[in-house]
């Protein structure tokens, strides 16, 4: 975040007092090692790939073979890259209409004077703070086909129901993996909604009862409205963690049973790692990054409103 | 107090910048590429000076008793040559593919690695990240190289320079259980296609899954596939498409997707075997629960490593190789397999290379043949052989007239990945066999040029 750099230039604008010139002096030094860092790290690899996507490259040695935007014009016409495409906003939609919802409903509940909310707070955490890896061999061994070894399936036939092969069915597996990733987040959304609801002052929703407002007057008018910050960046966080979803899908499925759960990063990470198509790979990366740019800079604007909602 | 507390973190907040500062062109600093090329030629008779040589060794063989077999050598070797570290890093097959990409385009390969040969090592060979071992395996009159089976040693090899070593060298075939066969009424391994397929549907009336299979990982049945293509076409077929003569469209290519979708609609799997990995694979057959299983010369060990006892199935594991088919031009005995092997990194040492000898003596050989993890490609190392399954198995391969190593492995990694995602569309039954064969041919026009 680098907000300040503004502030920067308005501070020499005009006067120059030396004492003006050592305050920006000071500053610029302060940022300096973090804008070094960010050229190094996030720009420069950006520019790199941007490079890159205009080559049939292997990844190894220079990149010579020029195609222009040959992989950019192939990526729109292979059927692979639109399923990973859909699959997306399968998981955007699931997450915003499914899981945020849900963790909302669970926030008001442990937030609330509950016997033993702490503990369900801890536990509904404990997901989060699980590394992405170990969740999902956790979760293959969960939905393990063979109705001897796998948690799900042992639970179907025991309630006399068809054991499933949950990752083998390409019509299941992005409802299993949505299940795995509902399973992992939640608790973070649920942490974030909690704090959003402690600030917001008693004595509005107290208020609002002395007015007569019953329960879901009082949630749909005062609380939701007054969550409205805390929403806005568990959707922002939402949607991009989805476009950008990997790790879990890799290690469950590898975007299989044939392509059924790929998402965006598996397809680039197949041509790119797997493939050794590296040009290929970059040009996926770019489009990723312009999707999350556009949605990034729409959302902004979208959302921009009165302050007077947030600024509690 | 809360401005002090700022103030200590803001000095350490610089500190860790000038930290890191100072750490990061430290590690940019190229290094400089060992001076070998003399020492190699001249053996030293004096005690030369000791000097700390560490190599660096990347080996997949999780299984216990390989892993500790192979940290014994190095131990035994570190022993005999104090100045000489050895760091074995041990890894899944997976994930040494992942993470060998990852170094490879670095350019940092490690000393001594995993290698199957063919496409993946010629890619690394053309990029300049193998090292040329043909000097030291000519030298005193190609003493090294006259040790090696050619044919294994050749899958090594690259424009008529080798990059790397064999250790091992098998073919795929299917490994059955006895008993379950028993329990069916089959009385012998079938010899043909069809007596295959009679076989699958006498194991599933008994209400025995016939076929394991780990198709989540899409080479397991790649394999088959490769093997009813190796039967239809034969030598000449293969060898066509693959210098561009012929192409993967031609009628082997496609009747063997058909032969494979007729196979599925028997549904002679395991239930989940699109999503199953191949260590569902094994873990089915080493507890007994499926019947045989499409693999190569590591499968007993696999299985018993991934059985809830750690024994497999003991004796009731037999093998034969796979099927004749009627009215294909390929021999019976033509055999597609592949082995293990070591590639050199570009930036080894002359006793990484020394090390690599002894990990090939044929004592070594022995050593492994004794705990069953490989078929020797040494001669003398298949006095340690006494598993019969496995010389079963090394006899069949002899009798190869032609050896075709692992499809995924021995074309371009582009084109072998296309190959394992075609069969697995095959076997789900998202492409036709045209549709397959016709994804693979556009792959062969982009990579086999």
């Amino acid at each position: 975040m680098f907000p300040p750099i503004s502030n920067l230039f308005k501070l020499t604008r005009g006067t120059g007092t030396p004492r003006r010139f050592q305050d920006t002096l000071v500053i610029f030094l302060f940022l300096l090692p973090a804008i070094i860092l960010f050229l190094l790290f996030v720009i420069y690899p950006i520019l790199q790939s941007i490079y890159y996507s205009l080559f049939d490259w292997k990844g190894f040695g220079p990149a010579v073979d020029f195609v222009g935007l040959d992989n950019f014009m192939n990526i729109l016409k292979d059927k692979v890259f639109m399923i990973a495409l859909r699959n997306g906003l399968l998981i955007i939609g699931l997450s915003l209409f499914a899981q945020l919802p849900l963790s909302l409903a669970l926030a008001i509940l442990v937030g609330r004077d509950l016997p033993g909310r702490v503990i369900f707070r801890t536990i509904f955490f404990l997901p989060y703070v699980l590394s992405e890896v170990i969740a999902a061999l956790m979760w293959l061994f969960i939905l393990n086909p063979d109705p001897e070894r796998g948690f799900v399936n042992a639970v179907i036939e025991l309630l006399g129901g068809e054991s499933q092969a949950w990752l083998g069915n390409t019509d299941l597996v992005m409802l299993a993996i949505f299940a795995a990733l509902t399973w992992k987040y939640f608790g973070y959304h649920m942490l974030l909604f909690m704090t959003g609801l402690q600030n917001i002052p008693t004595e509005i929703e107290e208020a609002g009862r002395i007015d007569g407002a019953n329960a879901i007057q009082n949630f749909l008018y005062i609380t939701l409205p007054l969550l409205g910050s805390t929403i806005r960046t568990s959707v922002y966080l939402s949607v991009l963690g989805s476009i950008q979803q990997f790790i879990l899908v890799w290690i469950m499925t590898k975007g299989g049973p044939v392509n059924a759960s790929e998402t965006m990063a598996t397809y680039m990470y197949r041509f790119g790692f797997v493939r050794f198509q590296l040009g290929y790979g970059s040009a996926v990366a770019i489009y990723m990054f312009i999707l999350c740019l556009i949605f990034s800079l729409i959302y902004q604007r979208l959302t921009r409103q009165p302050d007077y909602l947030t600024g509690l | 107090m809360s401005r002090k507390i700022y103030m200590i973190l803001s000095v350490l907040l610089i500190a860790a910048f000038a930290i890191s500062a100072c750490g990061t062109p430290a590690s940019e600093e190229p290094v400089a590429p060992p001076a070998e090329e003399a020492a190699a030629t001249e053996a030293p008779t004096e005690q030369p000076a000791v000097e700390k040589v560490t190599i660096t060794w990347w080996h997949i063989s999780t299984a216990d008793e390989h892993k500790a077999l192979w940290q014994k050598l190095a131990d035994e070797y570190m022993a005999a040559n104090p100045n000489v570290n050895i760091e074995i890093t041990v890894l899944e097959n997976e994930a040494f593919k992942t993470k060998l990409t990852t170094v490879m385009q670095s350019g940092e390969p490690p000393d001594i690695f995993q290698s199957w040969g063919g496409g993946v090592m010629n890619e690394y060979a053309n990029a300049g990240l193998l090292k040329d071992i043909t000097a030291d395996l000519d030298a005193n009159g190609g003493e090294w190289r006259n040790t090696f089976a050619p044919g294994a040693l050749g899958v090594y090899s690259y424009k008529g320079q080798n990059y790397g070593v064999p250790w091992d060298m098998g073919m795929i075939g299917f490994w059955y259980n006895k008993d379950l066969f028993a329990q069916a009424g089959i009385e012998a391994p079938p010899t043909t296609w069809t007596e295959f397929i009679e076989d699958v549907q006498k194991l599933k009336a008994a209400g025995i899954t016939p076929i394991a299979l780990g198709e989540g990982d899409k080479w397991p049945g790649m394999h088959m596939w490769a093997y009813l293509v190796t039967r239809l076409g034969g030598k000449p077929n293969f060898e066509a498409a693959l210098l561009r003569t012929g192409s993967f469209t031609d009628e082997p290519f496609v009747k063997a997707g058909e032969m494979i979708q007729e196979l599925v609609a028997l549904e002679p799997f395991q239930d989940g075997f699109l999503g199953a990995t191949y260590g569902d694979e094994a873990t089915a057959m080493g507890n007994g629960k499926a019947a045989m299983e499409l693999m190569g010369q590591w499968a007993p060990a696999v299985q018993k490593d991934n059985s809830e006892d750690k024994q497999g199935i003991g004796d009731a594991l037999g093998w034969f190789p796979f099927p004749a088919v009627e009215g294909g031009a390929g021999d019976p005995n033509d055999a597609v397999g592949g082995g293990n092997g070591f590639a050199i990194g570009k930036n080894a040492s002359p006793e990484a290379i020394d090390f690599v000898k002894f990990l090939t003596s044929a004592e070594s050989q022995a050593r492994l043949a004794e705990i069953n993890v490989a078929i020797p490609v040494v001669k003398g190392g298949e006095a340690g052989m006494s598993d019969p399954l496995m010389i079963q198995l090394q006899e069949q391969l002899a009798k190869a007239q032609y050896f075709q190593l692992y499809y995924d492995q021995a074309l371009p990694p582009a084109m072998g990945s296309v190959i394992n995602d075609s069969t697995q569309a095959l076997f789900a039954g998202t492409m036709t066999p045209e549709q397959a064969a016709q994804a693979i041919e556009d792959s062969a026009l982009q990579e086999l040029k």
